[in-house]
C-alpha cells in the first residue's frame, strides 16, 4: 500500500468512489433480477470493481475502451451515465443503446467507451482497430481492451497480439482473470494459469498483478498507458480477481441452485479479499479519509443509484413501430 | 455530365476509386493481405503505397479475423477503412467481425455508433483452383441485416460503387470477380458515385428479362446478342447491388416482358437467384407467362480438373437455353 501514499487524496477518493458506484449499481440489480423485472442476461462484476476503477481512472476522457459481456464496471468507470445503464438493462428507450442492446451492449462514445459485446474475444480486434486509427491519426489516444480468462481460448487473441505488436499500437490488453470461464474453472481450460505469459512470445510487455488492489491496478495501468503514449505499446496486463456473484444472473452460489459450481470455502476466501474493503482499510488506516467522508460518499451513491432506477421506471419502452429503426444509418 | 471519359480496365477503375477517395478523405485507408502485391489483388492497388505510404496502405499477416476486426474497430473509432480479402474463401475466418460485430453494431447500440467500413472480397475462380480458391459467397452476406452487398459488373460501376461504399456510413461488402478485371469500358476521370441499391437496365428488350449478377451480366449480354439473330428480344437487368435489391426496377422489367430468368454465379440453394425468384413469385406472379428459370452453379463444390470446371460454371449458352425454354421453343443446342 506504499503506492497509495504517493497519490493525491483526490485520486484516492476517485478510485474508491468509482468502486463504490459500481458495487452499489451492480447490487441494486440483484433484487429486480430475482423478481424477473430485469429480463436480459446480466453479468454482474461485483468483486472485480478494482480493475475497472483503476484502469478507468488512469485513462483520459478521450482514450478508448472496449468491453465484453461483463462490462457495467468498465462503462461506469470510463464515465458512462448510470441512469442510461440502468434503463438499458430494463430495456427502456432511454437506455444507452435505446433498449436494443441490453446489459451486454453498453456504449458511451461521448467518453470513449466504444462498445461491448458478449462474443468472447470479439471486441479484442475492434480495440486493435481503434488503436490503429489512433496510430494513423497520431492523436495520442490509448485504447484498452477488456476481456476475461475465457477469451484466451480464442485464436483471435493471438492474431491481435501479433498484429498490435508488429505495428506497436497504443493498446492495452486487459485480461481479468477471475479463474472461471463461465462454469469452467481455469485448470479445466488451460494447462497453465499464468495467462500473462501468452503475450511474451509476441514481443509484448506483460504484467501480472493483484486485480483486487485498486492501487496496484491504477499504478500498473498508468505505467502501461505511458508506454503506449511513448510508442512502446502494446502492453498486456493480467489482473487476478474474482467475481463474487455468478457468471450470469443474480447469484449462482448463495441461491444454492444447480448452477452453484464453486466451492463455498473458495468464495468465502475471496470475500475476505474484497477490493472495496481492502481500500477502505488503507484509507482509514492512513487517515486519508475520515469516517464522515466515507459516509458521505456512500450516501451520495445510494441516492445516485436510486435516482437512476427512478429514471428507468419513468422511462418508456421502445415503440413496436420502431422495430426497424437503426438497421442502417441513413 | 462528365468532362472526360476514357477506356479503363475494371481493376484500374477500382484503383482510381482508391486514389481519388484517399486523396479526398484522410480517414480512408486500405488494409489486408497482399495490398503490396499485384499477385494478390491484381493492379487494384497500383501506385497507392508510393502515394499514400505504409501507414494508410497496410499489408498484413495472414490473420483474417483480427485484421477484419481491426478495420471494423477503426471504423467505429471514426476512420473509413477498406479491408481486402484477395480470395473471399479466406473471409470465412472473419465472419465474427463482419456479422456479429459490424452488421449488428449500429442496431444493437441504438444508433450510437455506425461502422463505415468496406469489406472487399474478391472472387478468384477458374484455373483448376478447386473448392477453397473459387467460391462466390455473396448470398451468405446478403442474408444478414445490417450489411449492404454490392457486385459491380462493369468498370464504370466498379469505380462508382467503390466510391459509394467508402462514403456509406454502414458496413458494405464489395464483391468483385477476377474474371471481370480485364474488361474495359468508358470511365469518367472525375470522382463520381453509383448509388447503392440502384440497378440498371443494361439492354432493353421485350420478350424475356434476364436478371444477371456480377460476371453473369457479361454472359447475359452475349446471350442477348445471339438471340437477336433469332428475333428474340432480351432485356438484361443488372441489379448492381444485391442488398438492398432494386426490386422496383426488376419488377418493372418482368411485368413488361412476362418472362424472367435469373443468372447468378453462386449456388442454387438459398442463393440470390432463389431470393429474386421468390420476390418475383410473391409479388408479381400474375404477370408471368411462364415459370421462371434460375441459372446458377450446381450445389456442388468447385472442382479442379478443367473438364469438370467447364461443366460447373454457367455461361451464355445456359442463358440461351433458358430463354428458349421460357419462350416455349424446344430447339435445345
Amino acid at each position: 500500500m506504499t503506492l497509495g501514499k504517493k497519490l493525491q487524496k483526490k485520486t484516492l477518493i476517485q478510485l474508491y468512489q468509482t468502486m463504490i458506484r459500481i458495487r452499489y449499481c451492480e447490487e441494486s440489480l440483484v433484487d429486480p433480477i430475482v423478481k424477473g423485472e430485469i429480463r436480459c442476461p446480466v453479468h454482474l462484476c461485483t468483486g472485480q470493481e478494482a480493475v475497472a476503477a483503476g484502469v478507468g481512472t488512469a485513462l483520459e476522457k478521450n482514450d478508448y475502451i472496449f468491453g465484453n459481456h461483463r462490462s457495467h464496471g468498465h462503462y461506469l468507470a470510463k464515465g458512462g451515465s448510470m441512469r442510461e445503464l440502468i434503463a438499458e438493462v430494463y430495456g427502456k428507450e432511454t437506455g444507452c443503446s435505446k433498449g436494443r442492446g441490453g446489459s451486454m451492449h453498453l456504449i458511451a462514445p461521448y467518453v470513449g467507451m466504444l462498445g461491448s459485446a458478449p462474443i468472447v474475444a470479439g471486441t479484442i480486434p475492434l480495440a486493435v482497430g481503434a488503436a490503429l486509427a489512433s496510430s494513423i491519426r497520431k492523436d495520442n489516444r490509448v485504447t484498452v481492451s477488456f476481456f476475461g480468462d475465457g477469451a484466451t481460448g480464442e485464436g483471435v487473441l493471438c492474431e491481435s497480439l501479433n498484429f498490435a505488436a508488429l505495428k506497436k499500437l497504443p493498446l492495452i490488453f486487459a485480461c481479468e482473470n477471475n479463474f472461471y470461464s463461465t462454469h469452467m474453472p481455469i485448470q479445466d481450460i488451460r494447462v497453465s494459469d499464468e495467462i500473462f505469459k501468452i503475450a511474451l512470445p509476441f514481443g509484448v510487455k506483460s504484467f501480472r498483478i493483484n486485480g483486487n488492489d485498486v492501487l496496484q491496478v491504477y499504478d500498473c495501468a498508468r505505467k502501461a498507458i505511458e508506454l503506449c503514449r511513448r510508442g512502446e505499446g502494446p502492453v498486456f496486463i493480467e489482473f487476478l480477481t474474482y467475481r463474487l456473484r455468478g457468471h450470469v444472473g443474480a447469484d449462482d452460489v448463495v441461491q444454492g441452485l444447480h448452477t452453484d459450481i464453486r466451492p463455498k470455502d473458495e468464495v468465502k476466501k475471496w470475500h475476505k479479499k474484497d477490493p472495496i474493503k481492502k481500500m477502505e482499510r488503507f484509507l482509514l488506516g492512513e487517515k486519508i479519509i475520515l469516517p464522515e467522508e466515507f459516509h458521505k460518499i456512500k450516501e451520495e451513491t445510494v441516492t445516485e443509484v436510486a435516482e437512476a432506477h427512478m429514471f428507468s421506471k419513468g422511462s418508456i419502452l421502445p415503440r413496436k413501430e420502431e422495430l426497424n429503426k437503426y438497421v442502417f444509418k441513413n | 455530365m462528365f468532362s472526360k471519359t476514357r477506356k479503363l480496365q475494371y481493376s484500374l477503375a477500382i484503383n482510381e476509386a482508391f486514389h481519388q477517395m484517399m486523396e479526398a478523405d484522410s480517414k480512408v485507408f486500405l488494409i489486408g493481405q497482399g495490398v503490396k502485391s499485384p499477385w494478390y489483388v491484381g493492379n487494384t492497388a497500383k501506385g497507392l503505397l508510393e502515394r499514400f505510404g505504409q501507414e494508410r496502405i497496410i499489408d498484413t499477416p495472414v490473420s483474417e479475423n483480427a485484421i477484419t476486426g481491426a478495420a471494423v474497430g477503426a471504423a467505429i473509432a471514426g476512420m473509413r477503412p477498406v479491408v481486402v480479402h484477395p480470395r473471399m474463401d479466406f473471409m470465412l475466418y472473419a465472419l465474427d467481425p463482419i456479422i456479429n460485430q459490424a452488421a449488428n453494431w449500429y442496431y444493437m447500440n441504438g444508433g450510437n455508433a455506425s461502422v463505415p467500413v468496406v469489406i472487399w472480397g474478391i472472387v478468384n475462380r477458374g484455373g483448376e483452383q478447386a473448392a477453397q480458391h473459387s467460391q462466390s459467397l455473396h448470398a451468405m452476406f446478403a442474408h444478414f441485416p445490417g450489411l449492404k452487398v454490392v457486385m459491380p459488373a462493369t468498370p464504370y460501376d466498379a469505380k462508382g460503387l467503390m466510391v459509394s461504399a467508402i462514403k456509406d456510413d454502414n458496413p458494405v461488402v464489395f464483391i468483385d470477380d477476377r474474371w471481370l478485371y480485364n474488361f474495359e469500358d468508358e470511365v469518367p476521370e472525375d470522382l463520381y458515385s453509383v448509388p447503392i441499391g440502384q440497378g440498371i437496365v443494361r439492354r432493353e428488350g421485350k420478350d424475356v428479362t434476364v436478371v444477371a449478377i456480377s460476371y453473369m451480366v457479361q454472359e447475359a449480354m452475349k446471350a442477348a446478342s445471339f438471340l437477336e439473330n433469332e428475333s428474340i428480344s432480351v432485356e438484361v437487368v443488372d441489379p448492381r447491388t444485391i442488398k438492398p435489391l432494386d426490386l422496383e426496377l426488376i419488377f418493372r422489367s418482368v411485368k413488361k416482358t412476362g418472362r424472367a430468368i435469373v443468372a447468378d454465379g453462386g449456388w442454387k440453394t438459398c442463393g440470390v437467384a432463389a431470393e429474386l425468384s421468390a420476390s418475383i413469385a410473391e409479388q408479381i406472379f400474375l404477370f408471368l407467362k411462364a415459370p421462371l428459370k434460375r441459372i446458377t452453379l450446381p450445389d456442388v463444390p468447385a472442382p479442379a480438373s478443367r473438364v469438370l470446371e467447364e461443366a460447373y460454371y454457367p455461361n451464355h449458352n445456359h442463358i440461351i437455353d433458358a430463354v428458349h425454354t421460357v419462350m416455349g421453343i424446344n430447339n435445345k443446342i
